[in-house]
């Protein structure tokens, strides 16, 4: 059988690649992609311990369900402030969305 | 090595190299579809521990929603971000330090903990359908997490009536005034 610490180590890749994403692209839309990443990184972890730790309690489901809902909301939200800002300021760079910076 | 092993290296193998072209290729349409590839390991993955319910949610919400939705921006905002042109920013090492860390963090915090022996996965108590359902029943019952259900449900509704504002054109005029 597949050991759980298989699972968690890839959890961990692949919530650390989608880490580098966010902090190091510089396209918003790319960084959407890497939060993306993250999220199902964390999906993954809540399952495989559902599976292999708790199997008889349905609460990790019902736990990476919540997590789906909220990651959908996340991205219909983030897409939009996108393309708001794409119309009003003709860019999408993040260095270059400097309003609110001092 | 049993087959389920091999199974599962191979779809890992897949998911990582799906994330690792998503945040390092240029063309973003490309990203886009590397990511699709990612979320269908990830979905694979799911159909091996047995969650199948979440497996087919993944495809359908993640695969099927997100994705396009993402496709659908980049679409939007080609012009300004041509394919050549540095696209990370000069931080990038700094990042790449910090995620590195961030990941032999985690494996340190993994090694300590209990449950990470467990090679055996108890066969599930129930079928999958009767698994389906209870989850169903669970997210509607009063004692159980029908608090966090609607809450998620409030949560989308304001995501979807706040994305159309945020996203509507500047000058539109509003809905319901009769254009002269």
């Amino acid at each position: 059988m597949i050991p759980l610490s298989w699972y968690l180590t890839l959890a961990a890749a692949l919530f650390c690649i989608g880490l580098y994403g966010v902090l190091a692209r510089r396209n918003a839309v790319a960084i959407l992609m890497g939060i993306e990443l993250m999220l199902n990184a964390v999906n993954l972890n809540l399952v495989a311990f559902w599976r292999y730790v708790t199997p008889t309690v349905i609460s990790g489901q019902v736990f990476a369900v919540i997590v789906f809902a909220v990651a959908a909301s996340e991205a219909a939200v983030g897409l939009a402030l996108i393309i708001s800002i794409y119309r009003r300021r003709a860019t999408v760079v993040a260095d270059e969305i400097n309003l609110l910076k001092w | 090595m049993t087959p389920a092993q091999i199974v599962f290296l191979l779809i890992a193998a897949a998911t990582l190299l799906g994330a690792v072209l998503v945040v390092v290729s240029h063309n973003l349409v490309h990203a886009a579809l590397w990511l699709i590839l990612s979320l269908a390991g990830v979905a694979a993955l799911f159909v091996l521990l047995e969650a199948a319910l979440l497996a087919v949610v993944q495809v359908a919400i993640y695969i099927g929603a997100i994705a396009i939705l993402i496709i659908f921006a980049v679409m939007l905002t080609r012009r300004v971000m041509a394919d050549s042109g540095p696209q990370t920013n000069r931080n990038w090492w700094a990042a790449a330090l910090a995620a590195l860390m961030i990941f032999s963090g985690l494996i340190v915090v993994f090694m300590q903990l209990p449950a990470l022996g467990a090679t055996q996965t108890v066969p599930l108590a129930v079928e999958s359908e009767a698994l389906v359902e209870d989850l169903g029943r669970a997210l509607v019952d009063v004692n159980r997490f029908v608090v966090p259900f609607e809450v998620a449900s409030v949560l989308l509704l304001a995501a979807l009536i706040g994305s159309i504002v945020v996203a509507r054109p500047p000058d539109s005029p509003a809905e319901g005034e009769a254009a002269p």
